[in-house]
């Protein structure tokens, strides 16, 4: 049986929808069957960020609303073989998904695949609530900036008592991917530090993803960063986390700045 | 020249220190406002149990003092005592 993963963060804007193709797409390459569930229902991106926008016919809603078979709504990604994607709704509002049919579709989900990467919608409302429902695991997608920690740790503490697992008396595993993450804003002081998170919130580290253009070329191209940027520093940080969660001891590196002579000599980015 | 010499100057250190007298400020307001659903929720229980009130009479109010807050509860309940029973809240 497989397990189910939310990826969560309160704050929009800070990776989610990347994440969650990366490592779902990252996962697949090693073979293991993947599905990514879009839980953002109107603002539906993740087909984008896969690049199967237009093959779109049915979503999440549908299969919840029991219109539709779970298979035909399926989309499989051809570059792998072993992902799905699950879309969400470009219409139909938030109040579509009940609670007892996403419990329905997640455990048929649960039976068919190893891995259920739930897409979380930004905020704490009922959407981001039925996206943590049922998670085995979260990861909580989180920048180095104050209003994205702050609303991480409110995320936090909602994952302690909101999931079903949790209500039953049971523990999420969770943990924290730092995206975004610039080492020569951290060097100069700009930025917080991966230790200055982690003070703040104390949950395990799964990955540090640097800052790069990488993300947003693959976004253009509609592919996750772990298929059409494998060689990018983005990437390896993925592949390293979905190997952490893989439950494989992989050695953590904060990425370190990679100056060359002539910043370091005038001693700050040419931004 | 302090292009050449670089000192850690810059803003993370206001960052971080806004941060954490803030999540310490969220926290306890948190923590807070969960206790008061428990009790609400508790004491319309108890007293639901034993008395049909309505929801919407039953008032809870909260004034912080410096180091302790009081819990005032204003329910009314109807000269018409319902039976003791299970009652749904």
């Amino acid at each position: 049986m497989g397990k189910v993963i939310v990826v969560t963060s309160g704050k929009g804007g800070v990776g989610k929808t990347t994440s969650t193709a990366a490592l779902g797409a990252a996962l697949a390459r090693g073979g293991q069957h993947v599905v990514v569930v879009d839980f953002d229902v109107g603002l539906r991106n993740l087909d984008l960020v896969m690049g199967a926008e237009r093959r779109v016919v049915f979503d999440l809603t549908n299969v919840v609303q029991g219109t539709v078979k779970l298979s035909q709504a399926l989309l499989l990604d051809e570059r792998l073989g072993t992902l799905y994607l699950l879309p969400a709704s470009r219409t139909r509002g938030k109040e579509a998904l009940t609670e007892d049919g996403v419990a329905r579709v997640i455990s048929e989900l649960r039976d068919q695949f190893d891995w259920v990467i739930c897409d979380s919608p930004a905020g704490i409302e009922r959407g981001a609530i039925l996206a943590m429902r049922f998670a085995d695991e979260a990861v909580v997608v989180v920048n180095p900036e104050v209003s994205s920690v702050r609303d991480s740790s409110r995320i936090l503490g909602l994952l302690d008592f909101k999931p079903l697992k949790a209500e039953t008396g049971g523990r999420l595993d969770r943990h924290l991917l730092i995206t975004r993450f610039d080492p020569a804003r951290v060097a100069c002081g700009e930025m917080l530090s991966v230790d200055d998170i982690r003070e703040v919130l104390p949950v395990p580290l799964l990955g540090i993803i640097p800052e790069s253009e990488d993300v947003l070329r693959a976004s253009n191209l509609g592919a996750p960063i772990t298929v059409c940027g494998r060689e990018s520093a983005v990437s390896r940080a993925y592949v390293d986390a979905a190997r952490r969660i893989n439950g494989e001891w992989v050695e953590m590196t904060v990425p370190c700045e990679n100056k060359s002579l002539l910043t370091k000599l005038l001693g700050r980015r040419a931004a | 020249m302090n292009h050449f010499i670089q000192t850690p100057t810059g803003s993370a250190p206001v960052a971080r220190a806004r941060l954490q007298s803030l999540l310490e400020y969220d926290r306890s307001l948190i923590s807070h406002a969960d206790l008061l659903s428990v009790l609400r929720e508790e004491i319309f229980a108890l007293v639901g149990r034993h008395a049909g009130i309505d929801a919407n009479k039953v008032h809870f109010m909260v004034v912080r003092g410096s180091t302790t807050a009081t819990l005032t509860v204003d329910i009314e309940i109807p000269f018409r005592v319902r039976p003791t029973g299970p009652v749904c809240v």
